[in-house]
């Protein structure tokens, strides 16, 4: 195809991020292109720094499109911010921890950490790479804390407050008595193994009992050392069991350990008998493995959340009495103050327009996918997007009290009462304990008859040989390795009951406006002359508003000369005109290019046909007559219709909930064959959330292998915020709210439905896989547990069975595939 | 064979130091990000 050829040789990579650079940025002669002005402002940010090995330490594969804010962190020097997030060392500098944006390799450490040579005052920058938090020390006479977060922002790497400082020491403490537990068990076992590989050696040889004796008693020291520092856990564990009521696998793993310490204790001074120390101390290290995959899971699952809620508090621009503006934190507005909203902020209060007018997009609150123009008068909400003029905001309600506020509160609340899953894991447990301890209460009965000492011994050799090792990896190992791999993928899960949620099928309510499709206004339609593209891409270019911005990503690409503008004036709510290349040129609505121009019958027949189909038609005027009308509209994302055939066959039932205008959603439904009756249009964000609620009644906790239906909410809004959390799984798509954010589950980071059918799919392997982990561990202990109850089992053979099982276990986890691409 | 009676006891010693050495590196903090250094020690000649 010789259009193709074409464009690749015109392709132009962008300097930063390597990315393909639009026509519209590119500039004749220049060695230098960007494909944004983030990545511009990186670049230059890099070169004013001397910074430039950046982009020789970096790997192609890592290069990545710049994210700049741009914003002002003013409210990082306020002394409440200060109060929360600072502290003060003996030498008189100042520390503290902030998570960064887009920290994502190597390189990027590199350029974090040559911070001091770039900002004088700032003492020490320290990156933890995995949880992208900064470690700062500086010295306040000389730099403002703010000052060194605008940096990292100029970097590429807007920061936010890290609220999670006192709860991370104390992790941190946590994290390292877990490892170091971990260490002594592991060298107890190691070494009682070496130890019974003596003694395995004499029962099949013959060895001096002196020698036994001295064996036996090492290990029995090694196993109390084992079993009274790291394995204190358990034993503790099982008393607050025996206190609570409730079973836990903590039970019979310590009544096995102390009976058969003492047991072995007791066999060692009287020289008889069978010890089975090398066993014990194996379980100990095992289990406590467990237990730290276990933990790491969560507190991967915890770090997301965390995140989630430090985000930056917002500046906006309050109109003082002598009319300046100044720039405070959004939580110091107060009803009646005047809030200037420059075009492309977020409005920061719910209020009256009292100056300027504009577009407004709704769709992150209402789910409305088409601009709004308000003017005077005008009701506005927090949330909302100002897109194309600066208008002034009078507040009637702030932070809290605004619309968007209260659906975060709600989203709280729903967070807080969703009823706990009964995990896989702890059904199995339970029913565990009873089955396990009766059976050695049974056996020690059966063999009574042949002698205490026999049945004693059985019994406690049932109960080692039982002990979960195996159990207690089956779960957290499949859901770590699962995590990670997904986190690969880009798929963000924040806890492992989520897969299991999500291995159940029911029914998954997605919304409109930004999942099944881009959420962005395209051009669905044209018709007009060829020859207006590079007109309309002139006039066009310098305007922020969607409507612009899908002509321009339209016509960008056509061919022709570049025309030159010599004036043009945007109108907000309407369009744009100007002077093109000595032509008159008018783009808007119909209405008021139609003021001063002529139209055919051909495109006014179009409107009518355009409008029907509840899109928006555009017209270019040019001279006073209409030349093109071009068909403004959310497109579907190509590949949900596919998408959601797929979801259908892994047995969920699939409907609707979107904000937006019935004939707007209904022609989507129709699209996807997904049935009018089951989309619901022009819901408000308290109607989403009944009707996820209402769907999800039916919502039974049933205690084993439970077949209940999961109801999961897809979505990407504030709008969608509450029924995120109300639903069983919340899933917020990539480019949604930070609210939406927070109150999901899951985030998928990757554009589009794809890996929404991954997350669905890959949740269904990770439940197989637990299943056949559990599957294979308690078959190891039917056939271990059997071996003990007719006392065929020796301790060669259940130090053999141990770590074989557990081990079975791990290769079984990391070796099936539960995220990735469809084999 | 009695020479086990040292050998054994003081192979157990060793085994605690190496144990000892472990806990004190876990409490200072020795394996609390055992991402970053990896990364880091490969700019140190680039300044």
């Amino acid at each position: 195809m010789p259009l193709s050829a074409e464009r690749a040789i015109d392709r132009v990579e962008c300097t930063h991020c390597g990315l393909d650079v639009p026509i519209a940025l590119r500039v004749e002669g220049s060695a230098e292109a960007f494909c944004c002005a983030a990545c511009r402002t990186v670049h230059a940010a890099i070169h004013a720094g001397g910074l430039e090995a950046f982009y020789r330490l970096r790997a192609d594969d890592e290069r990545r499109q710049a994210v700049v804010s741009g914003r002002s962190y003013l409210p990082f020097d306020e002394p409440a911010f200060h109060a929360r997030h600072v502290t003060e060392a003996a030498d008189g500098t100042r520390r503290a921890r902030l998570y960064l944006e887009g920290v994502h390799c190597g390189a990027c450490v590199w350029l974090v950490e040559r911070l001091p040579q770039v900002l004088d005052g700032v003492c020490v920058a320290r990156l933890d790479l995995r949880r992208q938090v900064v470690e700062l020390a500086w010295r306040p006479e000389r730099v403002a804390l703010s000052r060194i977060a605008a940096t990292l922002d100029g970097l590429g790497y807007p920061a936010h407050p890290w609220a999670e400082e006192r709860r991370d020491a104390l992790r941190r403490h946590e994290q390292r008595t877990q490892l170091i537990r971990i260490g002594v068990a592991g060298a107890c076992a190691g070494n009682a193994m070496l130890i019974a590989f003596a003694l395995y050696g004499g029962a099949l040889e013959g060895m001096d009992p002196l020698y036994r004796s001295f064996f036996r008693g090492l290990s029995a020291g090694l196993t109390l050392v084992a079993l009274l520092w790291p394995g204190r856990v358990f034993l503790r564990g099982a008393l607050s069991s025996v206190r609570t009521g409730v079973l836990h696998m903590d039970l019979p793993v310590a009544i096995a350990l102390t009976a058969g310490t003492a047991w072995g204790i007791a066999n060692t001074v009287r020289g008889v008998g069978e010890v089975y120390f090398e066993s014990m101390t194996a379980v100990i290290f095992l289990l406590l493995v467990g237990r730290w995959v276990q933990s790491r899971q969560q507190r991967t699952a915890q770090d997301a959340v965390s995140l989630l809620f430090s985000l930056t508090p917002a500046t906006a621009l309050r109109r003082a009495a002598d009319g300046a503006d100044e720039e405070v934190a959004v939580e110091s507005l107060a009803i009646g103050d005047r809030v200037r909203v420059r075009a492309g902020d977020e409005v920061p209060v719910d209020g009256v327009l009292v100056d300027g007018a504009s577009d407004l997009d709704l769709s992150l609150l209402t789910g409305e996918s088409a601009p709004i123009a308000v003017a005077v008068g005008d009701a506005v909400h927090a949330g909302t997007r100002n897109l194309s003029a600066p208008i002034v905001v009078e507040a009637r309600a702030t932070g809290a009290r605004t619309r968007a506020g209260q659906l975060m509160q709600q989203v709280e609340r729903f967070a807080r009462e969703r009823p706990p899953l009964v995990r896989l894991a702890d059904r199995v447990a339970h029913n565990f304990v009873i089955v396990v301890i009766a059976l050695a209460l049974a056996t020690a009965a059966m063999w009574w008859p042949v002698g205490a000492d026999t049945a004693i011994e059985r019994a406690i050799t049932l109960l080692i040989v039982t002990c979960p090792c195996a159990l207690g990896l089956a779960t957290p190992l499949a859901l770590l390795a699962a995590i990670g791999r997904a986190a690969e993928r880009g798929i963000l899960i924040k806890g492992g009951e989520v897969l299991e949620r999500l291995s159940r099928p029911g029914r998954l309510w997605i919304d409109k406006t930004g999942t099944l499709t881009r959420g962005e206004l395209r051009l669905t339609d044209w018709r007009g002359d060829a020859e207006l593209g590079p007109l309309i891409v002139a006039l066009e270019r310098e305007v922020r508003h969607p409507v612009a911005r899908a002509l321009v990503a339209h016509f960008g690409d056509a061919h022709g000369a570049p025309a030159a503008v010599e004036r043009s004036h945007a109108e907000p709510g309407c369009g744009v005109e100007g002077l093109v290349d000595g032509r008159s040129v008018r783009i808007g609505h119909p209405q008021w290019v139609g003021e001063r121009s002529s139209a055919p019958r051909w495109a006014r027949r179009m409107t009518a046909a355009i409008e029907g189909r509840a899109r928006s038609p555009i017209w270019v005027a040019v001279d006073g007559r209409v030349r093109g009308v071009a068909s403004m509209g959310d497109t579907l994302r190509p590949e949900a219709h596919d998408a959601l055939g797929r979801l259908r066959r892994l047995g969920w039932e699939i409907s609707i909930l979107s904000g937006d205008r019935r004939a707007v959603v209904d022609a989507i439904a129709r699209d996807l064959d997904v049935g009018v009756e089951r989309a619901q249009s022009e819901a408000t964000p308290e109607e989403k959330v009944a009707q996820v609620r209402r769907s999800g009644s039916a919502r039974a906790r049933r205690p084993i292998f439970g077949r209940d239906r999961s109801i999961v909410m897809v979505g990407d809004g504030v709008n969608d915020a509450a029924a995120l959390a109300a639903a069983d799984v919340g899933v917020a798509v990539h480019g949604g709210a930070p609210a939406s954010l927070s109150a999901a589950d899951v985030f998928l980071r990757r554009e589009g439905l794809e890996p929404l059918i991954e997350l669905v799919a890959g949740s269904r392997r990770v439940v197989d896989v637990i299943r056949r982990n559990v599957g294979i561990s308690i078959g190891y202990n039917v056939v271990a547990g059997t071996l003990a109850i007719a006392g065929l089992i020796d301790p060669m053979i259940a130090a053999i069975l141990m770590p074989f099982s557990s081990l079975t276990v791990v290769a079984c986890s990391y070796r099936s595939r539960t995220f990735g691409e469809e084999r | 064979m009695s020479a086990l009676f040292i050998v054994l006891p003081l192979a157990l010693l060793v085994a605690a130091a190496a144990v000892a050495a472990f806990v004190w590196a876990t409490r200072r903090g020795q394996f609390d990000d055992l991402e970053t250094p990896a990364v880091r020690v490969l700019h140190d000649d680039v300044d």
